[in-house]
């Protein structure tokens, strides 16, 4: 080397450079590790040619072309020779695993700080697949669809991997040496200048760290905001108890339910529980004949307006009306008399009596776009019905020391222009893009000193951070969470940091002095303080093993309604703008998530895209229609989206979903969509009045996956009345074609016959299957683009219809997977013979030997076969492919593929059942979406069996096959959807 | 002489070789368009522009093989876009040069003389064209063979039920005897160009493909029965092989597929567009060449009745079709009617009405017939509205069919036209190619054509009888 240009190597630097990369990483040299000029040099000397590519800055064409030969050498790596270092043989398997045969581990999903418990399938120590755990009270076995989905984000490759400042990398050590001199100025101030950003936290830990650390520094301060605010439900329990309480919601007690729009069955902590009950009510099945009714007055349709019995479409403003004048004609103490509509009153009045003659069993909520008034007064209306303490029970908050988020992230924002804070950590969150507009938080942080920030991702608010940590996933970390009913579980990590990540225990335990300590040794030392003594280590395994800690739930609690004179606010006239969370990545959180991005999304089955929502009268008076882009103002803010006209949408009303438009986030959830943040100020964080839209002339395409919600007169989903059917239970059987004959001779199925069926009464249409089915059978996402062109791969899909009425149609949501026909229009016309029966009656594919030729998909009547047109599978990244399910064989270009009814577990039951000598029982093999589906919706077993349940779904009057009049005998069947109207409005409105 | 062809051509006022020509022009004019005319500057544009499309067809295939077929518009519902169109369109063309070698051979329609080389050249290039698509459609198409019934060592067969199969077989059956049936027609004129060629290498040439032909009595012994005989089995394939293509459709359960009409349906459209494509070429060719004496107006004529004939047939099978759809009582197929006449796709389908319905009953005036621009443009109409019947029955069946909620568009890219376009140009590349290679009308069985000699038929060699 050039001695003359050789500078003395830092190995500091190098130290800290080494410690940032982390994993194997490979370097030429220490002066390249170093980065120092007289490597650059050496460089050019040596490889004058390709010198340019080193340094500069890169365009795309010669930043692909890297990738691509750093991907080839990549794998070259893998065929090294051994490694130097002694390694040691697999000869003791770790206790309890056996190769190719997966463990589950009993953790939780945390969103918005309240926990769901799950089991997560570990496959040789990597996770593939979450399950609902049984065991807990707001799972009960089941999930929604993001959970299922959250698998895919702990192996994004986009997400943070290392420690950077002002976007360069640095190693964990130097944030430490940043960090210590920052507190301890601060401590000497009583950490006046501390300020922590987090969102909801129920961990009992976490409180605990934090609780110690604001005793430490007692002038610090500790704030919550996550975009979900539910502040107008905290304060409606303090305004009608006077202080705060959690509501939980027994929908398996109530016989009549209300819904202010409310999407209880879709959002929230307690959804899939909901679900759960709801579905138990309306189970007609095996002689039971009574079920729920629900009655849904909400501004935009929602999977819980879906399953309404009775549905209104009210402006959500107008709504506030609606409560007042139920309320007042409960005789709610404080109610003032509302006025409403002649059209809305005959109905509200038949749905009061109806709730009158329920004696209690019924529940009436609110959700949060209404004020807090409404959910007072919602309370109140529980009180007087006698429903409180049957069918609704009140807990202490399971939330750390609630406060109203919108006031404390404004007194952040204040007392960071104030110039008060020198020091601010923000735990998760991401605030530069969700905050509420008005409050300038961007600007307002740049005031501060230092600012720290734990994340998943380098998003937009780690690019205006000082340090960026990157944050474990909550598979990777120990930690705990409460569940909405109080019920703690401690969360056990399924795999070690895959990038080295930092949980938020960690970094308070680093605050507080004590670096060295592991999430592990915070989270079992505070429940050491919990229930330690003798029994612990019995208590902890147990609680680990169960996935929740016995006994600690919260105890109901009584609490006493106020009664204070309460109205809602005035209502106000003009074009109102509802801002809800998207229903598929949330309040943005999960946008680089692929799976909840092609997710289509309930009633609108839009995929990689937000619109601006609106009824089909107000988009003809306001000239438009769908995907031209409005530019929806409110005083001096706008955003810009693409119109989609709702059917059932309240008129006057936009309905916009905000998660969208992240500008810093990945590869795949970059640009995709419109951000609406810029609408929602602190003023109006759900609701806004006096919207005005303008047309901008532009247009922007929007990937939807069902094009066609109307059933053409024909009668795929099928529905009728409960009391009709109670009359006549046989009555659909009669339109039912009797069996035509074949050419080919019939197949009697001697052992098992496997077959599905799926209750149409019970689906809300929430699609939690799509996302089971996508991580269980390996299936890929194809992009946006991918969509546009009707490519999706989801092997089950979830169709909505819209029936009658325009303005407030029926809508029925159906899910369709391959129907594993008998006669299988698909199996003639292979011309290679790639879809074969198998001797249980299952229409299988044989990737092999399929040649691509689509013909079986043509010849599909339900349209269910996927084609992979492109290679969707083709991602190189490593840590990509360990999501995959080694059960489940990976599909190449050129193949087609379908739903196989999870082959892979019926072969994994049917291998225990050998092993055990004994017949497959029913309820041993549970199929990934039946598994997921949180009203229980599917049923899947052995139809030769005539004990089966499956066999008794396929019993009821009300079964039927879908396009059975064309003779394909399909081995999934359908349960009619029942209705369960209230006969005073059936008679006057409908 | 006079008496004996008025007795002859009685009812068709023109000869079928205008008058004047002898067993020496006859030979020296076709086997001359080869050998020593200049080439005409026609024939370099044509040629140029198929070579383009060629270069079209090669980068949109390499691309294709890079990617996947996920480069087209095809999607669910709709699996067969463009690929399919062209394959049922182009093997339809194939269509008119059996008929005519054979059929109308068999029928003693000797008219067919000076027309049937070209109408089978222009199969044999159609059906390769044709033959193309199946394979590039293949999600996976390096494995195309296993749709043959090949020894393979897991004893794995096709599947025989699947009409896929059955399609491999028609066509290849039907390219196999196309090709044997031209080449043997070929040869007694190879001979005649390998003693007319002045060039060494070009006698050579002809030489090596001629086979050995000396023209004795026992070589058109066995010709003739060769010949007749490879017509019979020719015969055949020209009812099978689009009734098999039609079994693609007609075997599926999708509405506007499931049909018991498509078999003679798909013949007479074959044939339709068969003739369509002679004549899209021939009138071209005749006025490059200057064939005039030997394509002649009747030639035009009666290829035109066929064409008016077939195209009936056709309209007959659309009235059929919007009938039993309504006939049927299912809603399914009603529905596929209704949206056919009036869904997204209903400009295709009036398009279509017009182009194979509406336009060619201008055939009915003699006129019309006769006056070969008009001709020509009509023979393109229908060979468009051809095309977009097959689109017609591919795309709009699958786009709508039992369940609303997997209803879709089928928009094509750029690499379906480019892919699309280039089979007409590998088509007209190669149509041009043999016009310029080898005699393109068949110079023995056109002599047969003329009266008997009557003193200045002695310039004859090679061939004759």
């Amino acid at each position: 080397m050039n001695a003359k240009g050789k500078e003395p190597l830092d190995l500091e630097v190098v130290r800290a450079k080494l410690a940032a990369a982390g994993g194997r990483s490979y370097w030429r040299s220490l002066e390249e590790l170093a980065g120092t000029d007289a490597f650059d040099e050496m460089l050019h000397r040596e490889f004058p040619r390709h010198a340019s590519e080193w340094s500069g800055a890169l365009d795309r064409r010669s930043f692909l072309k890297l990738m691509a030969a750093s991907l080839a050498l990549a794998g070259l790596s893998s065929c090294a020779t051994q490694p130097e270092e002694k390694i040691v043989p697999y000869v003791r398997t770790p206790e309890e695993l056996v190769p190719g045969k997966p463990l589950y581990f009993a953790t939780a999903h945390v969103h918005d700080g309240y926990a769901v418990g799950t089991l997560v399938r570990s496959d040789m120590g990597r996770p593939t697949k979450i399950e609902g755990n049984p065991a807990h009270p707001s799972s009960l076995g089941a999930t929604d669809a993001a959970i299922q989905a959250s698998i895919l984000t702990m192996y994004d490759p986009d997400r943070s991997r290392t420690v950077t400042y002002r976007g360069a990398i640095r190693p964990w050590e130097a944030f430490v040496n940043d960090l210590i001199p920052a507190l301890g100025a601060q401590n000497m101030m009583q950490g006046s200048g501390v300020r922590i950003l987090s969102g909801s936290v129920t961990s009992p830990t976490l409180a605990a760290q934090l609780r110690i650390l604001l005793a430490r520094y007692p002038r610090a301060k500790w704030h919550r905001y996550q975009p979900v605010t539910h502040d107008a439900e905290r304060e409606g329990a303090i305004l009608a108890f006077g202080e705060h309480v959690d509501t939980l919601l027994h929908f398996d007690r109530a016989d009549v339910v209300v819904s202010f729009d409310a999407d209880v069955l879709n959002a929230g902590p307690r959804a899939v529980r909901h679900q759960h009950d709801f579905a138990d009510r309306r189970r007609i099945m095996g002689g039971r004949m009574d079920m729920n009714r629900l009655y849904v007055l909400e501004s935009s349709p929602t999977v819980t307006g879906t399953m309404a019995d009775h549905r209104l479409p009210v402006r959500s403003m107008d709504l506030a009306a609606c409560v007042g004048y139920v309320a007042s004609a409960l005789g709610v103490p404080g109610a003032e008399p509302a006025s409403v509509g002649e059209h809305h009153r005959a109905w509200l009045d038949a749905m009061i009596r109806d709730l009158r003659s329920r004696g209690g069993q019924s529940i009436v909520v609110a959700g949060d776009s209404q004020p807090a008034t409404v959910h007072a007064l919602v309370h109140g209306i529980n009180r007087q019905l006698g429903s409180s303490g049957r069918t609704i029970t009140y807990i202490n908050p399971v939330e750390a020391d609630p406060v109203q988020q919108v006031d404390s992230i404004r007194d952040l924002v204040a007392d960071m222009n104030g110039g008060s804070v020198q020091l601010l950590l923000i735990l998760g969150g991401n605030p530069v893009f969700d905050a509420p507009a008005d409050l300038g938080f961007a600007g307002a942080m740049n005031l501060v000193d230092l600012r720290v920030r734990l994340g998943l991702y380098e998003d937009e608010t780690s690019s205006l951070c000082h340090w960026h940590l990157p944050e474990t996933h909550p598979l990777e970390a120990w930690s705990d969470a409460r569940a909405a009913d109080g019920t703690a579980t401690i969360m056990q990590p399924l795999i070690a940091p895959l990038y080295n990540g930092k949980s938020a225990h960690e970094v308070m335990e680093l605050f507080l002095g004590s670096g060295g300590r592991t999430s592990y040794d915070a989270v079992r030392a505070y429940w050491q303080g919990q229930r330690g003594g003798a029994g612990f280590e019995e208590f902890w395994t147990k609680s680990l093993n169960e996935g929740l800690v016995e006994g600690s739930a919260s105890e109901s609690r009584n609490v006493a309604y106020a009664g204070s004179r309460i109205s809602g606010p005035p209502q106000r006239e003009g074009l109102e703008v509802v801002l809800r969370p998207d229903p598929t990545i949330g309040d943005g959180r999960y946008a680089n998530n692929g799976w909840l991005q092609e997710l289509p999304k309930p009633i609108t089955k839009i995929t990689w895209d937000n619109a601006v929502l609106m009824s089909l009268a107000t988009a003809a008076r306001l000239g438009v229609t769908n995907e031209d882009v409005v530019q929806v103002r409110a005083g001096d803010r706008s955003v810009e989206g693409p119109v989609f006209i709702v059917p059932g949408h309240a008129h006057e009303s936009l309905t916009l979903h905000f998660g969208y438009g992240r500008t810093r986030t990945g590869r795949v959830g970059e640009g995709a969509g419109f951000n609406v943040y810029p609408l929602r100020t602190s003023t109006a964080m759900t609701c806004i009045a006096g919207a005005e839209v303008t047309r901008t002339g532009r247009r922007s395409t929007l990937a939807v996956t069902q094009e066609h919600q109307a059933m053409e007169g024909r009668s795929p989903a099928r529905a009728g009345r409960l009391d009709e059917y109670l009359a006549h239970p046989g009555a659909g059987e009669a339109s039912e074609p009797p069996p035509g004959e074949s050419l080919y001779p019939g197949v009697e199925y001697a052992g098992n016959a496997w077959g599905m069926a799926i209750d149409l009464n019970s689906c809300t249409g929430c699609a939690a299957c799509t996302i089971a089915c996508q991580s269980e059978n390996n299936i890929p996402i194809v992009g946006k683009e991918g969509v546009t062109r009707n490519r999706e791969m989801h092997w089950l899909r979830v169709d909505q219809y819209f029936e009658g009425d325009l303005d407030n149609p029926q809508i029925l949501s159906q899910p369709v997977a391959c129907q594993h026909c008998e006669n299988a229009p698909c199996e003639i016309v292979c011309p290679v013979g790639a879809t074969v029966h198998d001797h249980e009656g299952l229409n299988v594919m044989v990737y092999n030997r399929c040649v691509g030729t689509r013909y079986c998909s043509n010849n599909c009547p339900y349209k269910v076969r996927r084609f992979n047109f492109l290679e969707y599978n083709g991602s190189d990244d490593p840590v990509a492919k360990m999501r995959q399910n080694p059960d489940v064989t990976v599909r190449s270009r050129g193949v087609m593929e379908k739903c196989t009814y999870c082959l892979q577990r019926i072969s994994h039951a049917r291998i225990d059942a050998k092993k055990e000598d004994r017949p497959i029982r029913d309820g041993d093999i549970v199929t990934a979406c039946q598994a997921a589906c949180p009203s229980q919706a599917i049923m899947f077993g052995d139809v030769n069996d005539t004990t089966s349940r499956v066999r008794r779904w396929k019993d009821e009057p009300r079964s039927y096959g879908l396009l059975a009049e064309l003779n394909t005998r399909p081995r999934t069947s359908y349960l009619a959807r029942l209705r369960n109207p209230n006969p005073e409005i059936h008679e006057t409105t409908a | 002489m006079h008496e004996e062809e008025r007795l002859v051509n009685v009812h068709p006022p023109e000869p079928l070789i205008r008058e004047g020509n002898t067993y020496g022009s006859v030979t020296r004019k076709i086997s001359g368009a080869v050998l020593t005319r200049r080439t005409p500057r026609g024939w370099y544009i044509a040629i140029a522009a198929g070579f383009l499309l060629v270069m079209v067809l090669l980068a949109a295939v390499s691309y294709l093989f890079v990617r996947g077929v996920g480069i087209w518009g095809i999607n669910i519902p709709v699996g067969w876009g463009f690929a399919i169109v062209n394959f049922v369109w182009w093997i339809g063309i194939g269509h008119a040069g059996t008929l005519i070698s054979a059929i109308l051979l068999l029928l003693h329609q000797h008219w067919r003389n000076a027309i049937n080389r070209f109408a089978e050249a222009m199969t044999l290039f159609a059906v390769s064209c044709a033959g193309m698509f199946p394979i590039l459609h293949l999600g996976r198409p390096w494995l195309f063979y296993w749709l043959f019934p090949f020894p393979d060592p897991m004893s794995i067969w096709p599947q025989f039920r699947s009409p896929l199969i059955w399609d491999v077989f028609a066509v290849s059956t039907y390219a196999t005897i196309s090709f044997l049936f031209w080449y043997v027609g070929l040869v007694p004129d190879l001979a005649t160009m390998r003693d007319r060629a002045v060039h060494l290498w070009v006698k050579r040439f002809y030489g090596v493909i001629a086979l050995g032909w000396r023209g004795s009595a026992r070589h058109w012994h066995r010709y003739e029965t060769a010949y007749l005989l490879l017509a019979g089995l020719a015969t055949p394939l020209v009812v099978s092989v689009h009734s098999v293509v039609s079994f693609d459709f007609a075997v599926g359960i999708i509405p506007g597929w499931h049909s018991t009409i498509f078999p003679p349906y798909f013949v007479a459209g074959a044939i339709y567009s068969g003739f369509a494509m002679v004549l899209t070429l021939v009138i071209p060719v005749r006025a490059m060449y200057g064939l005039q004496d030997f394509i002649t107006a009747r030639h035009m004529d009666y290829m035109a009745r066929v064409m008016l004939a077939t195209g009936l047939i056709v309209a007959y099978g659309y009235v059929m079709e919007a009938f039993f759809s309504w006939y049927s009582g299912s809603p399914y197929e009603r529905y596929m009617m209704v949206n056919r006449s009036f869904g997204p796709y209903a400009p295709v389908y009036w398009m279509l009405i017009l182009c194979n319905i509406v336009l060619p009953q201008l055939l009915w005036i003699r006129k019309v017939r006769l006056n070969m621009p008009a001709l020509f443009v009509l023979a393109i109409i229908v060979n468009v509205g051809m095309w977009l019947e097959r689109f017609v029955i591919v795309i709009t069946s699958l786009h709508r069919d039992f369940l609303p909620s997997s209803w879709g568009m089928y928009y094509p890219t750029i690499w379906d036209w480019a892919t699309f376009t280039g089979s007409i140009g590998l088509f007209i590349a190669l149509m041009f190619l043999f016009v310029r290679l080898l005699p393109m009308i068949s110079m023995f069985e056109l002599r047969q054509l003329l009266p008997w000699p009557s003193g200045n038929g002695n310039g004859q060699k090679g061939g004759g009888a």
